[in-house]
Parts: structure tokens; C-alpha cells; sequence
């Protein structure tokens, strides 16, 4: 049989070098307006937030941020986005193998169900929660007012993400490698842990970057349940929206750089997560 | 002892995988199970695996009864067609993950990873990840994967058959010298008879679910005891009454006491290969017989398409069967 050679390192590094630096007409012009586009939607609109809340000198930013209510709205906001994701990620994966591996009657309606919380418009939602888990509840719960309601907002309008990342990536997960791991030796739990979850690490690690910037950013359908009680249940993009109608437009700018920068941190974090969880199984 | 086989039956539904299979499969041998698709040969595997269950029956590893066992009790390496290789590990992981799960001391582990990747030809590649090697070498990758929590028995679901026709070949004969050195009791399942008979010790012939004959590479040919095993294990073709191989035909332009006489009608050069057919002048086998023969033998009968040819059986063939 052959012996199998491995490529020179010297080689492998050119043909990388020469595929990174030269462009055919297409692709340049491919990359060209993907660039303008990003920049036109994404990358202007944000230096410009970032400008504008240094626009009024380091004072205003760090006035803001000292400011107790805002910290409070802010800290809020985090904590709840936090705790919020850690629960996506556990429920999500669980639901979605749920739909891909088992098979129920109702499987179809339920597929359907997951996706109602990303269609319906986020005010829909918060009087959905309102007359669900407001002061006229039927069930007898009432969490309005409380850090609780916006707990509960976010879970419902989080809940599709991670579960809509990881399924396309169970179903592609080949249902061999988990007997291989089987034959070897390995218990469900050890496959799961070693096999499978690996595997699903980037899918997972997606929902809850999403889940997350959803989290902090979410005001529709906590506002009505939560009564937007200054200290208590007032979240960061009330915190700005306030701002705004008083006329501080650098302060509302300061805000939502904070949440900017909170939101980098978290997707930097979880794809750092990601990769270790990844190599390690 | 190897493995013992007795009345297993396994039905998917209405169909009917596996129908009362009884066999034994001798320690330290090449078994090949060989059959068409859907036969239920990759079914008694993974049975014998503890990856699907039987309806009835027992199964028997190196004299212990392994019936009831989940397939993480039953030792066994198993070799899946689509290499089922741990993608986000590196080949050396890939290979020690049987040991590391039985807890094996760590030195302990790196020195067997680093034998069986060298009886793999894999050393180079140790730190690469599945996604970067061949189809062949992915496919030897899970062979030492298979090989090192030293099974009882290996077993291998159609090892080949995603591999091009030219690796397919390298890795049958590189299989063949692996289990002459290693000697563990092998199982593999296959539908290219060519491959099972230039690999195996022993041939297990199965179809629609019953095993249709057992025995070594040389009987199923030489002595198939159905139809099905004889136009299985390669070409066969009609000369009178009889069935026999393309190959074991005489055939002469000359008149003499034939079996059959009549024109070539086809002529098909594949290589050294010639493969004519030849339309019988009997009213009562009118059906075309193949013959084979080799492009010197054609040249020095002085053959030519359209010309009247005299068939009979060769001396020496015996694969002939009545009907």
C-alpha cells in the first residue's frame, strides 16, 4: 500500500498566503459590497453611538454610569439576560433534541410553537404576559411590578433561539458516531458528554449569543408586566428611552454604549467558551 | 467458542430482517458475511454488536453468553462503513478514547496509541483531525480506534464501501496482512463477492434474511449449493441445460461434438478481457450464452463477430449446476 506523505508545512503555508491575497474581479467586488453594506447598516450607526456618548466629554459618561437609577437598570438588565441564557441553553438543547430525536403525535404542532415567540410582535407579547401573570391573572399568579415579569418576558421571547440553532446540527449529528462511542465503551451520559455535546458546542453557543443580545435589548414585551418602577423593574432600554424624552441624548448614547460593550464581551466570551468546550471532549 | 449464533430472528415491522439464523463463527478467523443489499447481513452485525436487539435468539462471544448485554459490556470493535470518525478530535484522541474511558493509565494509553497508529500507518498524522486525512485513512483510523480496547472480536459493516475502487483494493489486501498479524476473530459484512472471497477465511452467504450457504472461499465457488450462491459469488450463463461460469466454456470455430453451436452476436473488449455472446441454433435453449476468454485465446482461435462457433463445458469445471 502507499505510504502517505504529509505536506511540507512550507507548502501548505503558501497556498493559504496566495489564496488570502489575491482576489479574483468577482469576489472582489463580492467582498466590496458586503463591506459598504456593513458599514452602511451596521459599522456608521454604532461609531456614531459611541461618539455621541463621549460627544459630551468623559463627565456626562461617567455621570451617567454613577447615576444610581441607571446602574440599577443596568445591573438589572445583565443579571436577568444572564440567568435568562444559562436557562436557554440547558431547555433549548433539551427541547430541541426533544423534536429531533423523538417522535410524538403533536411533534408537527409543537415545531410550529416554538417559533410563535420570534413572530409575534414583542407588544403582543408583553399583553399576552400581562393578562396571563398580571393583576387580573387567571391562574392566580401575579409577578407584576416584580424583577420577576422581566424574568418571565425574556425567557418567553428567548426561548426559540437556541432551539432553532441546535436542531439543523442534531439532525446533521450521524447517529454512527454515537454507536462507535457506544462500542468503545462509552455510557450515554460519557457519550453525551465527550461526543455529543462538542459537537453542538457552536450551534449552542450561537442561541445563547443570540438569546443573550436579545436579553438586554428587549423592551416591548417586558414594559407593560414590569411597570418600569425606577431601582426595581426598570430595564436599560427604558433607562434610555427616558433619556431621549428628557432631551440627555449623550446619556442615552452612554447607555447603549455600555450595552454594546456588554454584548461584545458576552459573544467574545461564548465563542472562547465554545472552542475550549469543543477541544476538551 | 468465537461466536455463537443460535435461532435469531429480528423483523422490522412486517418485514422480515433475519429468520432463524444459526451460526457459529470460529475464533482467530476472517468471516466474511457476504449478500445483496437488504439481505440482513449489516443487521445480524449490529446484532452481534449489541447496537440492535433480536426478536429471539441468543448470542454467544467467546463462550459467554452476550444476549442481554448493551454494547458497551461486549468488547467488541466495530468498523462502520462511513467511518463514524469523533470529528472534533485529533487522530490520537480518536484512537485513545476506548482506553481513556476504561480509566487506563495515561503512559499506559500513549504508548498503545502510538503502536496502533504505527500498525496503521497513521504516526504522521497523529495530530490531524479526521476531516483532514483520506477516505482510506480515516477508515484505518477507525480500525485502530476499533483495535485498541483489544476486542474479542472486531467487526466490520461494509469497511470499503464509501472508498474509491483503487483504495478499496490497497485496504482489502493491507485488512488481510493486518488480521494475519493481529489474529482476532473478524467479522465483516460486504456485498462485492470479488472482496469477500480474496479476504476471508470463511464465506457466510446470506439472503432475504436466512443464510443460503457456509463455507470456505473455494466451496461457495467451486461447490455453490443453490443457484442464488453460484450466480452470486460471479457471472454466470446457460449452455444447454446447465449453468456455468463464462469463463469455463470451450469454445472452437471447428465443428465437434459441442453442447451447443450458433454465430457471435455481441463482442465486448474490456482489457485483456473479451466477453462475446453467442446465440445458440437449438429451438430449445434460443437464450444468448455468454462466454469469456482472454484476448491472446481469441486471437489465436482467429475469432471474428458473426462467426459460427462450436460451445461446450471445459474440462475441469465443476461449477456446473442441474436445473
Amino acid at each position: 500500500m502507499t505510504v502517505d506523505t504529509p505536506l511540507a508545512p512550507g507548502a501548505a503555508r503558501k497556498r493559504r498566503a496566495r489564496s488570502t491575497t489575491s482576489l479574483t474581479r468577482s469576489s472582489g467586488l463580492g467582498l466590496g459590497i458586503a463591506l459598504t453594506w456593513f458599514s452602511l447598516l451596521v459599522l456608521i450607526p454604532l461609531s456614531l453611538v459611541v461618539i455621541q456618548s463621549i460627544d459630551g466629554g468623559w463627565q456626562t459618561f461617567r455621570e451617567t454610569l454613577t447615576n444610581p437609577q441607571t446602574a440599577a437598570a443596568l445591573r438589572l438588565t445583565v443579571t436577568q439576560a444572564l440567568i435568562v441564557t444559562a436557562i436557554n441553553v440547558v431547555m433549548g438543547t433539551v427541547i430541541a433534541w426533544v423534536l429531533v430525536r423523538d417522535s410524538f403525535p403533536g411533534k408537527r404542532l409543537l415545531e410550529v410553537v416554538i417559533d410563535i415567540p420570534f413572530a409575534l410582535p414583542t407588544i403582543v407579547a408583553g399583553l399576552v404576559l400581562l393578562s396571563l401573570y398580571g393583576p387580573d391573572s387567571p391562574l392566580g399568579v401575579n409577578v407584576a411590578n416584580t424583577e420577576r415579569s422581566v424574568f418571565l418576558a425574556l425567557l418567553f421571547v428567548t426561548l426559540p433561539f437556541v432551539v432553532r440553532t441546535v436542531q439543523p446540527v442534531l439532525m446533521e449529528l450521524d447517529r454512527d458516531v454515537e454507536e462507535a462511542a457506544a462500542s468503545l465503551g462509552a455510557s450515554r451520559f460519557t457519550t453525551l458528554r465527550r461526543i455529543i455535546l462538542p459537537s453542538l458546542a457552536p450551534a449552542i453557543t450561537a442561541g445563547a449569543a443570540l438569546s443573550f443580545a436579545r436579553g438586554i435589548s428587549e423592551y416591548g414585551s417586558l414594559v407593560l408586566l414590569s411597570g418600569n418602577l425606577p431601582l426595581k423593574t426598570e430595564v436599560a432600554s427604558v433607562r434610555i428611552l427616558t433619556y431621549i424624552e428628557n432631551g440627555n441624548e449623550a446619556a442615552a448614547a452612554s447607555v447603549a454604549t455600555i450595552l454594546l460593550l456588554v454584548a461584545l464581551a458576552a459573544i467574545v466570551l461564548l465563542q472562547i467558551l465554545s472552542k475550549w468546550v469543543a477541544r476538551r471532549g | 467458542m468465537g461466536i455463537e449464533i443460535r435461532g435469531v430472528n429480528k423483523n422490522f415491522g412486517d418485514f422480515v430482517a433475519l429468520q432463524d439464523i444459526d451460526l457459529s463463527i470460529p475464533s482467530g478467523q476472517l468471516t466474511a458475511l457476504l449478500g445483496p443489499s437488504g439481505g440482513g447481513k449489516s443487521t445480524l452485525l449490529r446484532i452481534i454488536a449489541g447496537l440492535e436487539s433480536s426478536d429471539s435468539g441468543t448470542i454467544e462471544i467467546e463462550g459467554l453468553d452476550a444476549t442481554g448485554l448493551p454494547a458497551q459490556k461486549r468488547n467488541v470493535g466495530f468498523v462502520f462503513q462511513h467511518y463514524a470518525a469523533f470529528k472534533h478530535m485529533t487522530v490520537e484522541k480518536n484512537v485513545a478514547f476506548g482506553l481513556e474511558i476504561r480509566k487506563k493509565p495515561k503512559a499506559e494509553v500513549k504508548k498503545r496509541v502510538a503502536e496502533l497508529l504505527k500498525l496503521v500507518h497513521l504516526e504522521q498524522f497523529s495530530h490531524r483531525l479526521p476531516s483532514q486525512l483520506s477516505g482510506g485513512q480515516r477508515q484505518r483510523m477507525a480500525l485502530a480506534r476499533a483495535l485498541a480496547i483489544e476486542p474479542s472480536v472486531l467487526l466490520l459493516d461494509e469497511p470499503f464501501g464509501a472508498l474509491d475502487a483503487k483504495v478499496r483494493k490497497e485496504l482489502r489486501e493491507w485488512l488481510r496482512r493486518l488480521h494475519d498479524e493481529v489474529h482476532v476473530t473478524t467479522v465483516f459484512v460486504t456485498h462485492d463477492q470479488e472482496e469477500a472471497l480474496e479476504v476471508s477465511d470463511s464465506l457466510v452467504v446470506i439472503n432475504e434474511g436466512r443464510i443460503e450457504q457456509i463455507g470456505t472461499p473455494d466451496d461457495l465457488y467451486d461447490r455453490p449449493a443453490s443457484e442464488f450462491v453460484l450466480s452470486f459469488l460471479g457471472p454466470v450463463t446457460r449452455l444447454g441445460d446447465k449453468l456455468i461460469r463464462p469463463h469455463d466454456i470451450d469454445i472452437t470455430r471447428y465443428e465437434h461434438a459441442a453442447t451447443a453451436s450458433g454465430r457471435i452476436t455481441r463482442w465486448t473488449r474490456v482489457g485483456f478481457e473479451i466477453r462475446l455472446e453467442v446465440t445458440p441454433d437449438d429451438v430449445l435453449h434460443p437464450d444468448p450464452v455468454q462466454v469469456i476468454l482472454t484476448r491472446t485465446e481469441a486471437t489465436a482461435l482467429q475469432l471474428h463477430e458473426g462467426d459460427m462457433v462450436w460451445l461446450r463445458p471445459r474440462a475441469g469445471a465443476e461449477a456446473a449446476l442441474a436445473r
